[in-house]
C-alpha cells in the first residue's frame, strides 16, 4: 500500500494536474456545448476517464522525453525524472500504456470521438515535442492544435460529427496557447535559453512577443465569441463572456504599450482563468 | 503595502461571483442602454476583483486605478438615470462622457487640489445618484420596496471609491493599511446590495 502510494505522489508531479484539469474541462465544456444538460451520466464518466489518462498519459510522455532539457533549467530540474526519482524506462512504459488505455476507452465510445484523441497524443508528441519543440518556436501552433483536439473530440461525442463550431472552438484553444505560453516563455526566457529551446523571445524579441500575445488574445477572444453565439449561449452569458474577453484583451494591450514582469504573469494567470470560465460558459 | 490575504481572496471572489450574476440575469424592464451601462459597471467591478486576486493590492498602485474607480459609479449612475429618468438620460450621458474625460485629464495634466476637484465633484454626483434615487423611488412607490438595498449600495460604493481616488491623488482620508484592510469587505458587501436591490 504504501509502496503505491510512494509511486502516486512521485507520479502526481509528471501529469501536470493544473493543465490537465484545464484540458479536461474545455473536452466536457465541447460535449456538454451540444448536449446539456447531462442526462447520460456513463458517457460524461467515459469521456472525462478517457481525457484524463490520454492528456495526463501524453504529458508523461512529453517529461519522459524532454528530461535531458528539463535537467539544464532551474525551473524544471527538480522534477522527478531529470531528478532521477523515476526510472526513465518506467515513466516511458507508464506513459504508453495510459495513452493506449484512454484511446481505447475513447474508440469503444465513438471511432470518431476516439480518432480525435489519438490525434491530440500524436500530434502533442511526435510533432510538437519530439520533431518540432527543439528546432523552432513556431512548435507552439502545433501545441496549440494538440491543446485544441479535447474540445474538438468532446464537441464531436456530442454531435456524432465535426462541425464548423467543433473547428472554431479548436482555432478559440489555438489562439489562446500563445497567450498563455509566450507569457511564460518571457518569463522564464533565460531558462529557455539555456536548455537550448528556442521560443518567441529570444528568436524575435519580446517587442515582437507582446504583439504576437495582444493579436493572438483577441482572435482568441473573438473566435470564442462567434462560437459561443453559434451554440446559442443566451445573452447574458455572452455579455459576461464580453465582459471577461475586454480584461484579458485590456491586460494584452497593456502589456504591449507599457511591458512589466506585472502585467506579463497577471496575463499569464488570468488567461487561464480567462479560458476556464469562457468553458463554463459554454456548458450552459 | 498590505500583502493580500486569503480571506481578501475569498471575499474578491464572492464579490465577483456576485457581480457575474448580475451581468448574466440582467435588470428587470431595463432598455438597451441601461443594461450595457450596468455590465460595464459590474464588469468592471469583476475585471478588478479578478486582478486584485492575481497581482495583490500591488495592483492598487497603478495610476489607471483613478480612472477605473470613476467608470463604476458612472455607468451605474447612467444605467439608473436611462432606467428610471428617461427624461434626463440625454443630458447625464453628456455630463458622464465630460466627467470621464475631464478625470482622465485631472489625472494627468493638473496636479494638487486642482486634481482633486474634478473627482470629487464626478465621484460626488454620480454616487448621490446611485444613492439617493433608488432609496426615493421606493419611497414613492416608483420601484420596488426592496429597490432602496442599491442606493445602499451606492453609499458602499461612494465610499470605497473615494477613499480609493483620495488616497492615490495623495490626500488620503484613512492610513492605506486601513483602507486596504476593509476594501474587500466593503466591495462584497456593496455587490451583495446591488443584487438584492436589483432583484426586488
Amino acid at each position: 500500500m504504501n509502496t503505491i502510494k510512494t509511486k502516486l505522489r512521485l507520479y502526481f508531479p509528471l501529469i501536470k494536474s493544473l493543465q490537465t484539469a484545464l484540458l479536461m474541462v474545455t473536452g466536457l465544456a465541447g460535449y456538454m456545448s451540444a448536449r446539456c444538460p447531462i442526462t447520460t451520466r456513463p458517457t460524461m464518466l467515459g469521456l472525462a476517464l478517457s481525457l484524463f489518462l490520454t492528456i495526463s498519459g501524453s504529458t508523461i510522455l512529453n517529461m519522459w522525453y524532454d528530461r535531458d532539457i528539463d535537467a539544464k533549467m532551474a525551473r524544471t530540474a527538480k522534477r522527478p525524472l531529470p531528478s532521477g526519482k523515476i526510472e526513465p524506462n518506467q515513466a516511458l512504459r507508464v506513459g504508453l500504456i495510459i495513452s493506449i488505455v484512454g484511446v481505447a476507452i475513447g474508440v469503444a465510445m465513438d471511432a470518431l470521438y476516439g480518432l480525435i484523441i489519438f490525434g491530440g497524443i500524436f500530434i502533442d508528441v511526435v510533432i510538437y515535442t519530439i520533431w518540432l519543440k527543439r528546432k523552432t518556436a513556431w512548435s507552439i501552433v502545433w501545441g496549440g492544435i494538440s491543446g485544441g483536439m479535447p474540445i474538438l473530440a468532446g464537441r464531436a461525442l456530442g454531435i456524432g460529427t465535426v462541425d464548423w463550431i467543433g473547428i472554431a472552438l479548436l482555432f478559440a484553444i489555438l489562439f489562446w496557447i500563445p497567450t498563455h505560453i509566450l507569457t511564460f516563455s518571457i518569463r522564464y526566457r533565460k531558462d529557455y535559453q539555456s536548455a537550448g529551446v528556442p521560443t518567441f523571445p529570444s528568436t524575435y524579441g519580446e517587442k515582437v512577443t507582446q504583439m504576437i500575445i495582444a493579436i493572438s488574445s483577441v482572435l482568441a477572444a473573438t473566435v470564442i465569441g462567434i462560437a459561443a453565439y453559434g451554440i446559442g449561449t443566451e445573452w447574458g452569458f455572452l455579455r459576461l463572456m464580453a465582459v471577461l474577453s475586454l480584461g484579458l484583451l485590456s491586460l494584452a494591450i497593456a502589456s504591449v504599450i507599457k511591458p512589466s514582469e506585472t502585467v506579463n504573469f497577471g496575463l499569464f494567470k488570468y488567461a487561464s482563468l480567462y479560458m476556464l470560465s469562457a468553458m463554463i460558459l459554454l456548458m450552459f | 503595502m498590505k500583502k493580500i490575504s486569503i480571506l481578501d481572496r475569498i471575499l474578491l471572489l464572492i464579490t465577483g461571483l456576485l457581480a457575474a450574476y448580475q451581468i448574466v440575469v440582467g435588470m428587470k424592464n431595463a432598455g438597451t442602454l441601461a443594461i450595457s451601462a450596468y455590465t460595464v459597471a459590474f464588469g468592471v467591478l469583476l475585471v478588478a476583483g479578478l486582478l486584485i486576486i492575481i497581482l495583490g493590492f500591488d495592483v492598487l498602485d497603478s495610476p489607471l486605478v483613478v480612472i477605473v474607480s470613476t467608470i463604476i459609479p458612472l455607468s451605474l449612475s447612467l444605467g439608473l438615470v436611462s432606467q428610471y429618468l428617461p427624461s434626463w438620460q440625454a443630458a447625464y450621458i453628456i455630463f458622464v462622457v465630460v466627467g470621464f474625460l475631464l478625470v482622465v485629464y485631472s489625472r494627468y495634466k493638473m496636479e494638487g487640489a486642482m486634481a482633486v476637484i474634478p473627482l470629487a465633484s464626478v465621484h460626488g454626483i454620480a454616487g448621490m445618484t446611485i444613492f439617493l434615487l433608488p432609496i426615493i423611488f421606493s419611497i414613492q412607490g416608483k420601484a420596488a420596496n426592496g429597490f432602496f438595498w442599491v442606493g445602499i449600495g451606492g453609499a458602499l460604493i461612494g465610499i470605497g471609491g473615494l477613499l480609493l481616488a483620495f488616497l492615490k491623488s495623495g490626500k488620503a482620508i484613512l492610513s492605506k493599511k486601513t483602507i486596504l484592510t476593509v476594501l474587500p469587505g466593503l466591495l462584497l458587501l456593496m455587490a451583495a446590495a446591488f443584487m438584492v436591490g436589483f432583484a426586488a
